[in-house]
């Protein structure tokens, strides 16, 4: 598909867009399995190898266990690498997952954000890429089409960082953010390039003079140093996500952080919340705000590593806080949002209210008047210091 | 305690070959001896071996590389029925 842009504008879906970043960053290989609603992103991108405007080479595999295999070959072998994947697809390439972290190896992935079965549903919620949360994957996640294709480019630089060498994952919500038509603009082909810069492995397994060994057996003398080496990288890659997002800003003027806040300052009351349903609450908060409730929003965008120093001195002066998660741990305790917040501001003096809302399962519709709803009771605990109800469903 | 630095990146194995750095004999239960003036020289046992850990001298059987067999006993089993010059023992005994 020809993109034509006006003025660096075009109205493209999230899908085409993330489709179009891949273009413009031509990775050597992609190996993918289509899966809705992420199918788009395969899709385009195949038309592109197709018609010889990228050099990439696609691997069109029989299962997302393949693909991500296939993607770990070839980075192993040196390659820069991109995929795209959904609900059970992400599903699918579990333990692959692990694998490419624990190899070190910078693949990027766009996760399409939908429900994981059963009952089966291709509509959005975060389970899939929730339940990746402890890969070791970098995740970065995106309220808008024009976010999701900005990410694209800076979860390469990040993923591809002489700190960091870790898999990244860029999310999306499916169908709201992913097959909407949006805006955007769009960055210069040479700009792409300059931006992220070329790529050199640390080993290749095509390396025969040396012949490397990938994926040796490590026991337990040796597993444990490895794991730590690993977990210090994913520490420091949030120093190499904010140098990485501060030069996308001076580069391109599109400014963004660890995590964004929205009229937060003096908030008593606040949502954290991620991807788009934040574009819903920022209507609640200013349709509040006018009624002179003092209410903002924190919508994290860099979700591994988790940045809690940083998102509990931003939160610090919130009397109440609800962390809405769009999926849900089954711990009988809440979502993986709410947990790891609520954790981060344990160590807060005083110690703000934290509840937990689980909405939106499903694909299931976050309105304005949800959000309200949301921040009402969130007030009312900012007000009397108590808890009514810790955990529960909402948008039911 | 070694130090991090010394742990490749992911786990990678810089450089080929370093297996044969690594003693792999202590894991045998069972060990091959071979009656030299039974044995032929047919090699069977040194293509069939797994583990390399058949040792030749000029073409002809010398023994086992004791460093690295597992004795899996595939030398024994192999070793033509007329001739039978390799037997397993007990590393026990």
């Amino acid at each position: 598909m020809a993109i034509t842009a006006t003025k660096g504008q075009t109205g493209l879906t999230g899908n085409s867009a993330v489709a179009y970043a891949m273009k413009q960053i031509n990775p050597d290989v992609c190996a993918a399995y289509p899966i809705t609603p992420s199918t788009q992103i395969v899709e385009d991108f195949s038309g592109y190898v197709a018609d010889g405007e990228v050099t990439t080479e696609l691997i069109t595999v029989e299962s997302e266990h393949s693909a991500m295999s296939a993607c770990i070959g070839a980075a192993a072998a040196g390659a820069r690498v991109m995929t795209a994947t959904s609900s059970q697809g992400l599903a699918l390439m579990w333990e692959m997952l692990y694998i490419a972290s624990g190899m070190r190896l910078p693949i990027v992935l766009a996760n399409v954000n939908r429900a994981l079965s059963s009952p089966i549903n291709i509509h959005c919620d975060h389970s899939d890429s929730m339940g990746a949360r402890d890969s070791g994957w970098v995740q970065l996640y995106s309220e808008t089409v024009q976010e999701a294709y900005d990410n694209v480019f800076m979860a390469v630089r990040i993923a591809e960082h002489k700190d960091v060498l870790l898999p990244a994952m860029v999310c999306l919500d499916g169908f709201i953010t992913s097959h909407a038509i949006e805006n955007i603009s769009l960055i210069e082909d040479q700009e792409v390039r300059q931006f992220i810069g070329s790529y050199n492995a640390k080993a290749s397994l095509l390396d025969t003079d040396k012949a490397p060994t990938f994926g040796a057996m490590t026991l337990p003398d040796t597993y444990i140093e490895f794991k730590r080496q690993q977990s210090e990288a994913m520490t420091r890659a949030k120093g190499a996500a904010i140098e990485v997002m501060k030069d996308f800003g001076k580069r391109f003027g599109r400014e963004y952080g660890l995590f964004e806040t929205y009229r937060l300052e003096d908030a008593e009351a606040a949502i954290v919340v991620l991807n788009s349903a934040a574009g819903t609450t920022k209507v609640a908060v200013d349709a509040l705000r006018k009624e002179g409730k003092k209410v903002g929003l924190l919508r994290p965008r860099l979700f591994r590593p988790f940045p809690w120093q940083e998102i509990a001195g931003a939160l610090k002066g919130c009397k109440a806080i609800t962390v809405l998660d769009r999926a849900d741990s089954m711990n009988a305790f809440g979502g993986p949002v709410f947990s790891e917040v609520r954790s981060a501001l344990y160590d807060l003096d005083p110690r703000p209210r934290v509840m937990n809302r689980i909405y939106g399962l499903g694909g299931r519709d976050y309105k304005v008047k949800d959000a309200v709803e949301v921040f009402n009771e969130a007030l009312k605990a900012a007000e009397t210091g108590r808890v009514e109800t810790l955990v529960k469903y909402i948008t039911l | 305690m070694v130090e991090k630095k010394e742990y490749p990146l992911g786990g990678v194995i810089p450089k080929g070959g370093t297996a044969h750095d690594y003693s792999t004999g202590g894991w045998r239960k069972l060990r091959p001896v071979v009656d030299l003036d039974k044995c032929t020289s047919c090699l069977i046992c040194w293509v069939m071996c797994p583990d390399s850990a058949v040792v030749t001298e000029e073409g002809k059987m010398a023994g086992f590389d004791l460093e690295h067999c597992k004795g899996c006993g595939i030398c024994a089993a192999e070793c033509p029925d007329k001739v039978k010059a390799i037997k397993m023992v007990e590393e026990a005994e």
